[in-house]
């Protein structure tokens, strides 16, 4: 039994765990504090100082972000005193600010807005300090950062540091000068940023936004000449309900097709046709790489691990170069749906590829970066021309004036509209290892994975580092070599995690066979073109609608997708043969630490 | 000046043995060390007056089997410059005041943080220190001493944002509690004190306690080196019995038309010449770190003011909101009650902004930028206007 403290707070009295910042203890009771640089994902900063309170007995007021309670605290959160302080502060703030609220992105879900509308702070209180000449950073395919709109809560910093272990972004200069900044000031696309987009995701305000393509797309769409095709991730259906109204985990398949079709699209695929494609593709890389090290000796990089997060991949590129031959070759499923798009489907539907305006609907800032990759015209065009976030597509759905929630479901189109449960597992940390084994076990001994209704939870939850075995036995007889093997597996999220794995890779001690990684803390669901806020609580409720997703599917292994057997029996033959190598895998570039 | 003590402590003569008080001191007691600094009622002189022999204490309570000693030599508050002299002077004194605390609270590595701007003073301090570890290993005193340079911030002076600097980060003070005795240097119980704390804690343990209290008043206790400077004929460095009138000093070292004297630096107050006779020199009345800087009639106490925030708005650290902003929202808003482009009542509200930055800023800096404006506003209002 731990340490209690009793307190009182607003004369409310409280019992919480010694070492409970007020703030958390009156959480409790239902006690709301204001706060902007706090974020429950990140350490604590006390830097903002929105969150005073007055404590008895104290001349100064109290960051309750950031004091530990204390035995007999007296705690006032809404005194004159106190009140008088966060105006004061929150007016400083928008004193600092570039307030051209009415055409900011994130307007009406700016923390700095809604605080000054709360507090109802006169903007001509003070004199504006906003920085003259300050330019919007706009070099990335990924990111824009406009520090005229920074608050200098420091989330991105501590987001970055803590979460990613990137350090792509950290605090410059001081006083008035003070500002978030890059290694020498370099563009951000010149840095080690990875575009995972947590960043954006964690940031109060317009700060640190995803690049928007979606006006590049409006256009398409109103050009009778182009045919626009989408396909959506499987983590976007989860959470775009965000946006228009609906509860966190609330599932909206349906009316998002419906949606995308009435807005123009001239078809609505789904990116987890090529997530099971991936499945397919990676799954049988993984086999091969197996079947090299044990049956034949060879030396192959092992474990394997996925390649279907952009963030991650430019991680390794930069961080960990000399081990790039431990990632799958693999395209990501965005990868490959864009270079199928503009072959097999393009073929099957008979429209001319230059015709083709390929967009993904994607829950991630990476996958425009990923999109841009030079390499990625396998196609002979751009495979695929621009990725869009869940965000993006909210604010296209809100645009089109559509009364989304009395939509009726509409089912994807054809070609590359059918998949698997297993591929909208992708969505969630855990998910492609589960849809891997669903699909390798199966090809190894015949047989159905040993999990109830095939849910493999020892790799599901938001455990950092995740680790699993399962035990080879009765195998085929084209695979005696793996008879009694256990294979060991690993699921990393959140690149800190990711390191971790890596550093073992490198020091040698890596037991693993196949691992899986994700750029964003929960996975996709939890990425950085995701619905802001996002935290936990709101990451677990969008893993719980992934995997009910799962389950409400009449397929639930990649190998039995109709349409997967289809492209392999008229396109592509057979997992990793040549067209598949030519279409669906790619090569890694060795990037510098700065 | 006979309501004006001078003192020769700090700067008195060493003993002909290299190390002597630090050696006698060897064979005192963790206890009776910390006791006789209590006794003393020696109080820090980084102007901030806690407790010296209570900080000492709740860090040798401290189970951690590694603490640290840390000695504050970044002096970087504007007209204090009595801990250059002292380091130039009597070095050897600073290092023994530390190895005593190191035996006092149980530590075995003291870090000395010195000034940027202080950079020519390495090898001279390197030398000393060489002969300190030397006489430490003679009698056996497992503490050694590092010296890390400061690059020229002030907010490093603040004792956590210098332990991060100490610890290789950006130099940003940091959430209190915890306090520096709990969880200071790399999260380790620490004693962090002034140049001249040190000192004064070899002087008590050289004559005692006793003699030690003879000086000064109830609430300040000993002796204080001050740095004197501005409209007087008298700058330089003086070390003085604490509890005087400003009055009295005023008429030591002022040159017959003070109208102002800012006791504590930027960060300290400003006293008017009506206030002269009534304002006490010492932790019951002003408090400071040494910087007494007088102002006569030929000066614009506007200028003054603007010089001050000018300093704040660019030596804040910037994290936290209050300082950051305030600080540029004090300097604007006094230039522009100046220019005409705002009506005089404007200064009432940059005096409430100051209150409120004091009560809810991070650290000492934030905190203490409303000391130095509110008392030059208040005082010296018309010139701020005309």
């Amino acid at each position: 039994m731990a340490d209690t403290v009793k307190i009182h707070i607003d004369g409310i009295p409280v019992e919480v765990i010694k070492g409970t910042s007020i703030l958390d203890a009156a959480k409790t009771v239902n006690v709301k504090i204001p706060t902007l640089c706090h974020h429950e994902d990140l350490c604590v900063a006390g830097n903002c100082r929105v969150c005073v309170v007055e404590v008895e007995g104290r001349k100064n007021l109290v960051a309750s972000c950031a004091a530990p309670v204390e035995e007999g605290m007296m705690i006032k959160t809404t005194t004159a005193k106190v009140r008088r302080a966060r105006t004061d502060l929150i007016s400083l703030l928008v004193s600092e600010h570039n307030t051209q609220c009415t055409t900011c992105y994130r307007s009406t879900n700016c923390e700095l807005q809604a605080l000054a509308s709360e507090y109802n702070v006169d903007s001509e209180r003070y004199l504006s300090v906003l920085k003259p000449n300050l330019q919007i950073d706009k070099s990335s395919y990924s990111i824009e950062k406009d520090d005229s709109k920074c608050v200098r809560c420091q989330r991105c910093v501590r987001t970055c540091a803590e979460l990613q272990h990137v350090n792509a972004i950290d605090v410059a200069h001081k006083g008035r000068d003070m500002k978030i900044s890059t290694f020498m000031d370099l563009p951000m696309n010149d840095v080690v940023c990875v575009n995972c987009g947590q960043c954006v995701t964690h940031c109060p305000t317009g700060a640190l936004t995803e690049r928007r393509y979606y006006h590049e797309i409006w256009e398409a769409i109103g050009d009778p000449d182009k045919h626009v095709v989408i396909n959506t991730a499987p983590s976007v259906r989860v959470a775009l309900g965000e946006m228009l109204g609906y509860p966190v985990g609330t599932r909206v398949t349906g009316k998002m097709v419906n949606a995308l079709k009435k807005i123009g699209f001239d078809s609505v695929l789904d990116t987890d046709f090529t997530a099971d494609l991936t499945i397919m593709e990676e799954g049988h890389e993984f086999l091969q790489r197996v079947t090299k090290a044990l049956k034949y000796g060879e030396k192959v990089a092992l474990p394997m691990i996925t390649s279907c997060s952009p963030g991650w991949v430019k991680f390794i590129e930069h961080m960990y170069p000399e081990h790039l031959d431990h990632l799958s070759t693999c395209k990501s499923p965005q990868q490959m749906f864009g270079s199928l798009v503009k072959t097999f489907y393009a073929e099957k539907i008979g429209v001319d590829p230059s015709k083709i305006v390929s967009v993904a609907a994607m829950p991630c800032a990476a996958k425009k970066f990923e999109a841009n990759r030079p390499e990625m015209k396998s196609s002979g065009y751009q495979d695929v021309d621009a990725g869009l976030t869940t965000r993006e597509i909210g604010h296209m759905i809100k645009q089109s004036g559509l009364d989304f929630v009395n939509l009726p479901d509409m089912d994807y189109d054809s070609y590359m509209g059918e998949s698997s449960g297993a591929a909208v597992i992708f969505g969630a940390t855990g998910g492609v290892m589960e849809a891997a084994l669903r699909t390798v076990y199966e090809v190894v001994t015949g047989r159905e994975v040993p999990f109830k209704n095939l849910a493999i939870t020892p790799v599901r939850g938001l455990e950092g580092i995740k680790e699993a075995a399962v035990k080879l036995e009765n195998v085929l007889p084209a695979f005696d070599f793996l008879e009694g093997v256990e294979v060991k597996v690993a699921i990393a999220h959140g690149l800190r995690n990711a390191r971790t794995i890596m550093d073992q890779i490198k020091a040698g001690t890596s037991p693993y066979h196949f691992i899986e990684v994700m750029a964003c803390p929960g996975g996709c669901i939890g990425g950085g073109g995701q619905p802001i806020p996002t935290t936990d609580e709101i990451r677990k409720k969008r893993i719980a609608a992934i995997y009910a997703e799962d389950e409400g599917m009449p397929v639930r292994k990649s190998h039995e997708v109709p349409e997967i057997k289809m492209i392999y029996e008229q396109f592509l033959h057979e997992p990793l043969g040549h067209k598949s190598h030519e279409l669906l895998h790619t090569h890694y570039i060795k990037r510098k630490r700065y | 000046m006979e309501n004006l003590k001078r003192v020769d402590l700090i700067f008195g003569a060493y003993t002909n043995e290299k190390y002597k008080v630090l050696e006698s001191s060897m064979s005192k007691s963790s206890e009776e060390i910390i006791n006789e600094m209590i006794a003393s009622g020696l109080k820090g002189r980084g102007g901030a007056g806690f407790l010296t022999g209570m900080k000492w204490k709740f860090t040798a309570a401290e189970k951690d089997p590694v603490k640290y000693v840390v000695c504050n030599a970044d002096e970087g508050e504007p007209g204090t410059f009595k801990d250059r002299e002292i380091l130039t002077v009597v070095p050897r004194k600073v290092f023994s005041g530390m190895a005593i605390c190191g035996k006092a609270i149980g530590a075995k590595k003291g870090y000395m943080y010195l000034r940027g701007e202080y950079r020519y003073m390495l090898p001279d301090l390197m030398k000393e220190l060489e002969i300190y570890h030397e006489h430490a290993r003679r009698f056996g005193h497992d503490f050694t001493i590092e010296i890390r340079m400061g690059s020229g911030a002030y907010i490093c002076g603040e004792e956590s944002a210098l332990f991060e600097s100490i610890e290789g980060k950006r130099g940003e003070p940091r959430n209190k509690p915890p306090y520096p005795t709990v969880a200071g240097l790399f999260s380790k119980p620490t004693v962090i004190n002034n140049v001249e704390t040190f000192v004064n804690a070899v002087m008590i343990m050289k004559y005692g306690a006793n003699e030690f209290k003879k000086l000064g008043t109830s609430d300040s206790r000993g002796s204080k080196m001050f740095s004197v400077s501005g409209d007087t004929p008298k700058a330089g460095i003086h070390e003085l019995e604490l509890g005087m009138s400003l009055a009295d000093f005023v008429n030591e070292f002022g040159d017959g038309d003070t109208k102002a004297v800012q006791v504590g630096g930027a960060s300290g107050f400003c006293v008017p010449r009506k206030r002269f006779n009534d304002t006490i020199i010492g932790f019951e009345g002003v408090p400071t770190g040494g910087s007494m800087m007088l102002f006569n009639s030929s000066r614009s106490m506007y200028n003054v003011l603007h010089n001050y925030l000018d300093f704040f708005e660019e030596e804040s650290c910037g994290q936290c909101t209050p300082c950051r902003i305030g600080c540029q929202q004090l300097l604007k808003g006094i230039v522009a009650v100046k220019k005409g482009e705002k009506p005089s009542s404007y200064l009432d509200q940059l005096l409430k902004l100051s209150d409120t930055m004091k009560i809810t800023a991070k650290c000492g800096l934030g905190q203490s930028v409303a000391n130095s404006f509110a008392s030059i506003v208040e005082n010296f209002k018309e010139e701020m206007i005309y």
